[in-house]
């Protein structure tokens, strides 16, 4: 396992940020005792934001261009979209990685990312891009409701000189012990006493395979420097005494600044812990779900080349608090808004269309004619520049890398938008081009002519009646970093 | 060579249906009340036409397919019918497909008539409906007001005009359609408005407020067209004549190449030139007496006095302002009220157009007769400013 590690990480923290007391204040006439937990914030998707929306911007966060692509893309989460069909393929199309790939789509437990990780570390040769988001739903006034974070962690692994952290070690336990569960076509968790979860499970199973984790690396406990415990922090910080991990190397468990992220939380704690580790420093990573998974790691020199894009901090930094608790619950389909008679609009996506024109819509590719080097959106066998209108000189480019600029936009009360109003215009793309979009992330007011943006990729609509998403590319002013 | 229709072709006969929230009409209803109005005007039989075009924009909720509507509707005599779309234009394609019928020397005589039944879809504003299966898949869910909003934002940025100072040219746009649409029998909005109404009016789509906005209604325009030959064979003496009637559609520059700024109608400058050189007219600032433009937004109507060479580039707000598009202005513009107050029953808007410049050159527009106009032009922009059909038609006395 020593010669595998990763090679590379990014981060998604969707903006959108959910303090705790708004839903302490909404809902503790129901449960008193939120009041009490009435603090810190979680990060909650948009209503155009899911598992794979989140997943696609995790793994752009992780520097793509930089390598090549990757021979197997896991994918993890316990709230994809698609319950038959390759939800990873919609993200190998999203990121244009190119066909020549093994999917994977890992579900149906909060271990699933650190299994995908534990897999793609196994494997024997090739590049495996692991990519964890989860957006779990949970019924109002619920513990879960407070807990709960959206967020999605990618890492590319494999081997070579470009380590950024060696994986020492893996020890994996399955038990099927069941302190939640959610049955298929169900949306919320069904969950038991945390009492038993804490005693049986992470004060038994931790242990289980930590003790023997570090005895097959060769470790001793206290020169462990980043420890990542899926158990809430006084949880963690007995089972360091237990295990005579220093205490000192818990790694913060961001749940005061997102929430608990599910599938993605251990491998997003990994990330931050990866931002801000020496080289040599070790990282003990556990991941639990019906079991556990136990690593090792070692951070290499390489870590001091490395930045993500943004990254856990720079996610993190980008905040944008939701003031609404009503707003939030219709966001996540908690509360049926009247919306009007104008959302009866019937989205049945043709499906034969969206096949034919996979790379345009799902990989925003464009086109660049090899004449005049107009770059045009959507690609059309003549070219658009009217002093040119060359016949069959497109050739493919894409477009969801590249800034564009605001040409012109509006704020649109009377179109159909979960969260009004609906924002469009015209964006000019570096290189030449324009494509009519909607604008996201954008709090109304902000846009003006000429102003810088950058693609994202977004759920345009959802069809309600056949349970179909479907997906393009949205303008979002740059963020500054 | 071609020599293009100009004073080919004269308007026999018009009428026009009562527009507005027509609860009590449907389509057949509709189409009769202007068909009928416009047979009594041209004076013949209805077996005299020998061929009709139908516009209707929504076939979906009204009429279906085709034009066998028009034919079952006004019991026609088995003639070929034809239905035609074009956007907002399609009132001047129904138009167009008449007179080219009756120029080519097919037949003596023929029918246009447009219709909309907008309001069977039971709410407000236009219906939504599919922009075909790919273009569903990736371009905004736009509406029409968020489409043209976008044109004022760039026609800020290109001419520095504040939007504070554009908002009030866009407000005096609709106030002068408010007061002549009050002049108006068969217009749908009859009430004046103040300028502080139309600049505080709710948002509809920024820069839009529900006053930038034209009205959602039902409605028909219908003509009935020949040779200036037949119509004096008839015994007509005063014929309006058909200078102009040109299309312009976009070819995919302005939705997707840098060289179009978002600010101006690029398809209504094409057509507006193809249009002054087929009716012969070398200054229309000089020469046109009045104009109806496709006013379905404050700011559509303000910029397409730049790009119909009435208003130098820059400069349409301030002629706004100056009055020179009010009734009695240099240029007296949507005198009947407009897509904003008279309504926009999308099949018919381009032969209500015409309607009011016919009546007008004829001296029979009652309380809003102008002093003795003889060039009247209409302008229709189907569609939204990055994928639209412009048509520019010009009529005049006939000689």
């Amino acid at each position: 396992m020593n010669k595998r590690g990763i090679l590379a990480f990014g981060a998604y923290v969707p903006q959108r940020r959910l303090p705790r007391k708004i839903i302490a204040d909404a809902m503790a006439w129901a449960n008193p005792a939120l009041q009490a937990q009435g603090k810190g914030e979680r990060a909650i998707r948009a209503w155009d934001e899911d598992s794979l929306s989140m997943a696609v911007a995790a793994a752009r966060d992780s520097n793509l261009a930089d390598f090549d692509p990757p021979q197997n893309l896991l994918l993890a989460s316990t709230t994809l979209p698609y319950a038959d069909r390759d939800n990873a393929a919609v993200i190998v199309a999203a990121l244009g990685l190119g066909e020549c790939i093994n999917t994977l789509d890992m579900t149906a437990s909060l271990r699933a990312g650190t299994a995908a990780l534990a897999n793609a570390l196994r494997d024997g040769d090739g590049t495996s891009l692991v990519i964890a988001s989860d957006c779990r739903d949970a019924r109002p006034a619920s513990p879960q409701e407070m807990q709960i974070g959206h967020a999605a962690t990618a890492m590319r692994v494999g081997d070579g000189d470009g380590l950024l952290a060696r994986a020492l070690a893996h020890r994996a336990i399955s038990r099927d012990l069941v302190d939640h569960y959610r049955a298929r076509g169900d949306r919320f968790d069904y969950t038991v006493e945390g009492r038993w979860l804490r005693d049986e499970g992470f004060f038994k199973l931790i242990p289980e395979s930590v003790q023997p984790l570090l005895t097959e690396a060769g470790v001793s406990a206290e020169t462990i420097n980043h420890v990542i415990f899926p158990c809430p922090a006084r949880v963690a910080g007995r089972l360091c005494k237990t295990l005579g991990l220093p205490e000192s190397a818990l790694a913060d468990d961001l749940v005061a600044q997102c929430g608990d992220t599910g599938t993605t939380h251990p491998l997003l704690l990994l990330a931050r812990v990866l931002e801000q580790a020496a080289p040599g420093a070790k990282i003990l990573l556990v991941g639990f779900g019906q079991g556990v998974d136990a690593f090792l790691f070692e951070v290499t020199e390489r870590i001091n080349d490395y930045r993500p894009r943004l990254g856990v901090a720079g996610h993190l930094e980008q905040r944008r608090e939701e003031t609404s608790y009503l707003r939030y619950l219709a966001h996540q389909g908690a509360v049926a808004v009247d919306w009007g008679n104008r959302a009866e609009f019937d989205n049945r996506t043709a499906l034969t269309a969206l096949y034919r024109n996979r790379d345009s819509v799902t990989g925003f590719a464009g086109g660049r004619c090899s004449k005049c080097g107009t770059v045009q959106f959507p690609s059309n066998r003549y070219c658009v520049n009217p002093d040119c209108r060359e016949l069959d000189t497109q050739e493919p480019v894409s477009l969801s890398d590249m800034k564009g600029r605001v040409k012109s936009f509006t704020e649109d009360w009377l179109a159909y938008c979960p969260n009004p109003p609906l924002q469009y215009g015209n964006v000019e793309i570096e290189g030449g081009g324009n494509v009519m979009m909607e604008f996201t992330d954008c709090k109304p007011g902000t846009l003006r002519i000429g102003m810088p943006v950058e693609m994202q990729f977004r759920i345009k609509d959802v069809d309600d009646r056949r349970s179909f998403t479907r997906y393009f590319w949205k303008a979002t002013p740059v963020q500054e970093t | 060579m071609a020599t293009g229709i100009r004073d080919k072709v004269v308007i026999l006969g018009m009428g026009c249906a009562r527009f507005g929230e027509r609860w009590d009409a449907g389509p057949d209803d509709l189409m009769l009340e202007a068909f009928t109005e416009a047979l009594d005007d041209a004076g013949i039989e209805r077996d005299q036409i020998e061929a009709g075009w139908l516009g209707v924009f929504y076939d979906e909720q009204s009429v279906g397919k085709s034009a066998i509507s028009l034919s079952m509707a006004l019991r026609l005599p088995n003639v070929p019918v034809t239905r035609v779309e074009n956007l907002c234009a399609t009132g001047s394609e129904a138009l167009r497909g008449a007179t080219y019928a009756v120029a080519s020397g097919a037949c003596d005589i023929a029918l246009a008539l447009g219709m909309e039944k907008l309001k069977d879809s039971g709410y407000a504003g236009l219906p939504e409906r599919t922009k075909g299966s790919f273009d569903d898949l990736w371009m905004p869910s736009y509406t029409a007001p968020g489409a043209f909003a976008q044109l004022a934002s760039a026609y800020s940025a290109r001419t520095g005009i504040s939007m504070d100072d554009l908002k009030r040219a866009m407000a005096h746009v609709s106030w002068k359609s408010h007061q002549n649409g009050a002049l108006n029998p068969k217009a749908h909005l009859r009430k004046a408005i103040s300028i502080e109404q139309a600049l505080n009016a709710p948002m509809v789509a920024n820069p839009l407020g529900l006053y930038d906005c034209c009205g959602v209604s039902d409605g028909a325009a219908c003509a009935i067209v020949t040779t200036p030959e037949v119509a004096r064979s008839l015994g007509k003496r005063d014929l309006v004549a058909i200078k102009a009637l040109q299309l312009a559609a976009s070819n995919g520059v302005e939705s997707g190449h840098t060289s179009w700024d978002g600010s101006y109608t690029l398809t209504t400058r094409t057509a507006a030139g193809r249009a002054y050189a087929e009716a012969g007219i070398d200054n229309p600032r000089k020469e046109i007496d009045l104009l109806e433009v496709h006013d379905c937004f404050s700011i559509t109507e303000l910029i397409v006095m730049e790009d119909l060479g009435l208003s130098t580039p820059g400069d349409a707000p301030k002629d706004i302002l100056d009055g020179v598009y009010d009734r009695d202005g240099l240029m007296p513009c949507q005198v009947d009220g407009g897509l904003k107050c008279f309504g926009h029953p999308i099949g018919a808007s381009g032969l209500r157009m015409a309607y009011e410049i016919y009546l007008q050159l004829l001296g029979r527009a009652g309380d809003r007769q102008l002093d003795a106009p003889s060039i009247g032009m209409t302008h229709n922009l189907g569609g939204i400013p990055i994928r639209n059909i412009a048509s520019v038609s010009v009529f005049g006395l006939a000689r």
